[in-house]
């Protein structure tokens, strides 16, 4: 009478665990959100409000502030789970780990990242985005964040357990989102100066493939490493 | 499930940083046998338990599962064990039940909301199935944990500590959970600095020094 989970299942599983896990712990999301908007905000304090200005930044301050935010989460992918023990057996699993830890990816990008392309629209109106620029920026942010969380997860796996892992994983994390950051803004910048952006996001939209080839499978060898 | 599963580690040796903890180590162990890990503090009891789950590669030997290799079975073997270690991994935030379903699901079992309850009121936590484990004390934490042999259906558990923080009547209940399992053809290997005899089994003892 041994019942196996199917690959789907396990996603579905993980996925559904992590999501009514943030639901209990609400504040983990918020802070993610909030750091987002207000960092944003700060800059037409900072360098003055004039909407011409304004225009032109939006697209790389929006792309700079989400990779920021998305930083903020990213040390608690696994260690939440790895400190009351729940890793382990998450690592007994008779499924293969890999899918498992893309439920994980999938779940955190939807905590942390799906909210950021949400509310980014808004900030754009407070930067005075024309509509198309709007609309480019949040495809551009649907692509990109998955691979940040990706990215991401590869790099919270290395530093599970390690002392000072949170700003470690910010290290390790953002240069490597970089191309992320240059064909984002760029497929925003593109668009405002009324060229088409189909290039930088066909570049993010292979970015995102790459990645979720690969990245499940390095960040899962990751964990067994960390886990020794 | 086999007809009779059998455990054996083979010139087993595993080392923690670069320090040697045990080496040489074989051992068989059949349907229906129970197996206490004994040794001093530091002297490995929960490297090997964490050597036969894979977490801890060893140096040396190997460890097989009904004549084959644990690498070779890979995720089927984890299907075949139920392993509980130090920590209890359940989550403060979820309530008893919503723990156990949750681990039970990803084991592969799918459980219905009754035999959840039942297995959870067996291990004494009526009235306690539907609060946030955050609000429960240590003993009753464990016992959450320990609801999940109740409803995984393994062959060989392997448990780190069982009985931390248990009281008397929890420990009685683990003692008569442990012989139900070996009598239904499974097997046991535990490390516990407390005593733990199960009625009509003759406890194997594994020293490590």
């Amino acid at each position: 009478m041994m019942s196996r989970l199917t690959v789907f299942g396990l996603l579905g599983l993980v996925i559904k665990r992590d999501l009514l896990l943030a639901m209990r712990r609400r504040a983990d999301v918020l802070t993610t959100l909030i750091f987002f908007v207000m960092v944003v905000s700060l800059f037409p304090l900072g360098v003055g409000p004039e909407p011409d200005m304004l225009r032109k930044m939006a697209g790389g301050v929006l792309w700079v502030a989400a990779l920021l935010a998305s930083m903020l989460s990213l040390p608690r992918m696994f260690s939440a789970d790895h400190i009351d023990g729940t890793l382990e057996q998450m690592m007994l699993v008779p499924q293969s780990l890999t899918v498992m830890v893309l439920g994980k990816i999938v779940a955190h990008w939807m905590l942390s990242g799906l909210p950021l392309v949400l509310i980014a629209p808004v900030l754009g109106l407070q930067f005075d985005m024309p509509a198309d620029a709007i609309g480019v920026l949040m495809l551009a942010l649907l692509l990109g964040t998955p691979v940040l969380s990706m990215i991401g997860a590869v790099g919270a796996a290395l530093t599970l357990g390690l002392r000072g892992g949170g700003v470690l994983v910010s290290l390790l994390v953002l240069p490597l989102t970089i191309p992320v950051l240059i064909f984002g803004a760029g497929a925003v910048e593109a668009v405002s100066g009324g060229m088409d952006a189909a290039s930088n996001l066909s570049l993010l939209g292979a970015f995102l493939l790459f990645a979720l080839v690969f990245s499940p499978f390095v960040a899962a060898q990751a964990l067994r490493i960390s886990m020794e | 499930m086999q007809a009779s599963p059998k455990l054996e580690v083979i010139d087993l040796a595993c080392e923690r940083g670069d320090h040697r903890l045990f080496s040489g180590l074989s051992f068989t162990l059949s349907g229906g046998e129970l197996m206490q890990v004994q040794g001093e503090n530091g002297k490995g009891k929960t490297t090997l338990l964490r050597a036969l789950c894979g977490f801890v590669q060893p140096v040396a030997g190997a460890v097989h599962w009904c004549g084959r290799n644990v690498e070779e079975w890979d995720e089927d073997f984890h299907a075949q064990t139920c392993y509980l270690g130090h920590l209890n991994a359940i989550k403060d935030e979820l309530s008893a039940l919503e723990n156990l379903l949750l681990t039970a699901g990803l084991a592969g079992v799918k459980l219905t909301e009754k035999t959840a309850l039942d297995a959870l009121r067996r291990m004494g936590l009526r009235r306690r199935e539907y609060l946030p484990v955050r609000v429960l004390s240590q003993g009753q934490r464990r016992r959450v944990a320990l609801s999940r042999l109740l409803v995984v259906d393994a062959a060989l558990w392997i448990l780190d500590e069982p009985l931390t923080a248990l009281d008397v009547g929890a420990v009685d209940l683990m003692q008569e959970l442990i012989g139900e399992h070996l009598s239904n053809g499974g097997m046991t290997i535990f490390t516990t600095h407390q005593p733990l005899h199960v009625a009509g089994i003759e406890t194997r003892e594994l020293l490590l020094s």
